[in-house]
């Protein structure tokens, strides 16, 4: 599958962590062709197993996270506007964004924008506050209250397109990019030689604090774990130092969260297939699913690999599409050098 | 009628870039019109004659323009700056464009890990914003687009909850609309239909239209504010969706004739057309610029309610829309305005 068709397919989706299930039934059918098992567990996470059959391996763990940032509903007024709380989003961007509310029905709404006939002087220079703006469903009262109740999920409505050359723009693709990435990995490992025993997991709740990787992560028991993410992209606005370049390769991240010699391992690989990369210097937190991975049972040693994404956590993400297929092909070479008690697992 | 609205509303034509939904207006009305004129501006106005013995002369307006953007500035890494038309710069982060009809953009902001906490409360300028083509190159930018391209929004014309449909430039394809429908009928009195260019840069086409036309009476048709909506307190809502096409008594740019607001409302309630007088003072339209012309034009508006216009996405009741039509139909087929 093509890779810009798999995201087409999966971006549309709505899965705000802790409700995947919807992207997790695509995903799993997807994984279906090129894995030899997919299981799904209790939170949804997506396991497809692959192997070239023999010795098995090392098992080496790859994880990338389904879910999206959204909102949720507080409020239903007299006149049938919901109130909402976002997680994890600039407020500022929310006037003007159509949205989908996932009632009994999923509904489409609008985020209502006042019009400046009717602002006040002066009020265009203060940012809109989440708390001054109300869902629109153009429906009455009693008929929201049929399909909606508070607590109700609601997610963006921004569909996946092509923009000039290999740029795409949508929402989601934080991190289901990461997930294309490891369609991409299946895809090459088909053409390369391993021993490993590879396991590719679309993860659920990185956003609320990698909880879907966590349990998959002890549930697979790998020797090697591979977590996959988005980083900030280049953008006028953004400090130089926090951002890696859209179309420059994909970014191995480096710091304490990750395994010294794996990572290293990474980029020897990605310079002997003269595949760009760019190294990413991650001081603590990496806020990825590397995160919870290298802690888990015994530990896990953990590297990480990120696609620079622009706009993160809006409906405007944008990638280009070669950083994501290079990033697939360079962990399928990472894992195809690896070998049974391979030196660079020790410390 | 909702095809024609999803066709006109999903056409871009910002202020001073109307061709393309002149071309589109131009082919809906003409097996209904006896002749068409495009002004040196850009105004398309199609005449109409009446059946009666001594017709007079209505001139009907609706602008084609809507609000946008137009590329100012080509960045040395691709990005491009704009200039904007009759937005509020806060409804423009996260949202995509297309550039001069064909080139998709986004205008994005920085991520919201990489802000200070304070920034989230803080305004940013549409001087801070650019929009972002995919380009990696100010080259490669300048391969796709050029200085002076108008942009707009990407919104899909769709139904959304109960009879309504969501759309961008319903202010003022809605009015177009309108007359598109209106145009479809005979009438006792000729019709100089002006859709007009340039509205939103401040009523700019329907002034040197109505020069030429010299109208016996004007009415413009118009997408209004529809602020039923939370944050504005029950005695501001200029209109309420659902209610009818509202008639404006005054605004900021006009006075309507009191002869044309009661031939409305006679109109209305003779064929029991539901409608609502506008309840605000608030916003301007060409009926400013058509009362004006000559030795003065006795004028009207009448609106279909919008809310949220000049945002990226506007919600309609299609029941107003219709209800429109049917007024200014049976206004026009009574012929009593004027004399």
């Amino acid at each position: 599958m093509d890779i810009f068709d798999f995201l087409s397919r999966v971006n549309n989706l709505s899965g705000i962590s802790g409700y995947e299930k919807n992207v997790s039934d695509v995903v799993a059918d997807i994984f279906k062709e090129y894995c030899d098992e997919v299981t799904v567990d209790s939170f949804y996470n997506v396991t497809g197993k692959k192997s070239m059959g023999g010795g098995r391996n090392p098992r080496v763990m790859l994880a990338a996270h389904m879910d999206e940032v959204g909102m949720l509903v507080t409020g239903i007024d007299d006149k049938g506007f919901l109130s909402f709380e976002g997680i994890g989003l600039d407020q500022r961007i929310l006037p003007g964004q159509e949205v989908r509310v996932h009632g009994r029905k999923e509904l489409l709404g609008l985020i209502g924008a006042k019009p400046p006939h009717l602002q006040k002087p002066g009020e265009a220079n203060k940012a809109v506050d989440i708390k001054d703006l109300a869902i629109d469903l153009a429906m009455d009262c009693d008929d929201v209250k049929k399909f909606v109740r508070v607590g109700d999920t609601i997610t963006f409505k921004s569909p996946v397109i092509h923009m000039n050359g290999n740029r795409i723009t949508g929402k989601s693709l934080d991190d289901r990019a990461g997930v294309a990435v490891m369609v991409q990995a299946m895809k090459e490992l088909d053409h390369l030689n391993y021993g490993a025993e590879v396991r590719f997991v679309a993860t659920t709740q990185e956003e609320l604090g990698s909880r879907g990787a966590q349990i998959s992560t002890y549930d697979n028991l790998p020797d090697v774990g591979i977590a996959i993410d988005v980083t900030h992209g280049d953008t006028p606005d953004a400090p130089k130092e926090q951002t890696c370049i859209l179309g420059k390769g994909p970014a191995v991240g480096m710091g304490p969260n990750m395994h010294p010699k794996l990572t290293h391992r990474m980029m020897d690989m990605a310079k002997e297939y003269g595949i760009a990369y760019q190294p990413e210097v991650i001081p603590g937190h990496s806020g990825t699913d590397a995160w919870v991975m290298q802690v888990t049972r015994s530990g896990v040693p953990t590297v990480l690999v990120s696609v620079p994404l622009r706009y993160m956590h809006t409906t405007v993400e944008t990638m280009d599409l070669n950083d994501i297929k290079n990033a697939g092909r360079l962990i399928a070479l990472f894992i195809s050098s690896l070998k049974e008690a391979d030196e660079c697992f020790n410390y | 009628m909702l095809q024609l609205l999803k066709s006109l509303t999903e056409t871009d034509g910002v202020s001073g870039d109307e061709g393309r939904v002149r071309e589109f207006i131009k082919k809906e009305i003409s097996p209904y019109v006896d002749k068409m004129i495009t002004d040196s501006m850009g105004n398309l106005i199609a005449v109409k004659k009446g059946s009666a013995e001594n017709p007079k002369k209505v001139m009907l307006d609706a602008h084609m323009d809507e609000v946008g953007l137009i590329i100012t500035h080509i960045c040395d890494d691709g990005m491009l700056k704009f200039g904007v038309i009759g937005i509020d710069q806060r409804v423009l982060l996260s949202k995509r464009v297309m550039i001069a009809g064909r080139v998709p953009g986004v205008l994005g902001i920085k991520a919201i890990h990489l802000q200070k906490r304070d920034e989230r409360n803080r305004v940013v300028k549409a001087d801070d914003m650019y929009i972002d083509i995919g380009a990696r190159s100010k080259e490669e930018a300048e391969g796709l687009v050029s200085l002076g391209d108008y942009a707009t929004f990407t919104t899909e014309c769709e139904d959304i909850g109960s009879g309504r449909i969501k759309a961008k430039a319903l202010d003022d394809r809605a009015g177009c609309a309108v007359l598109i429908e209106v145009l479809k009928d005979n009438y006792p009195d000729d019709l100089y239909v002006n859709f007009a260019v340039q509205e939103e840069a401040g009523l700019r086409g329907a002034g040197i239209a109505a020069y030429r036309i010299n109208p016996d009476i004007g009415l413009a048709l118009e997408g209004t504010t529809c602020s039923d909506v939370p944050g504005a307190d029950e005695h501001m809502y200029s209109t309420v969706m659902g209610c009818g096409p509202a008639i404006s008594i005054i605004d900021r740019s006009s006075y309507s004739s009191k002869d044309i607001v009661n031939g409305l409302i006679d109109a209305a309630e003779d064929a029991g057309i539901p409608y609502q007088m506008k309840r605000t003072m608030t916003g301007g339209n060409d009926a400013g610029m058509i009362q004006r012309t000559h030795e003065g034009v006795k004028t009207g508006v009448v609106s279909v309610p919008v809310r949220y216009i000049h945002s990226p996405a506007a919600i309609m009741d299609v029941t107003d829309f219709e209800n429109t039509v049917s007024l200014i139909k049976e206004f026009l087929k009574k012929g009593a305005c004027c004399k």
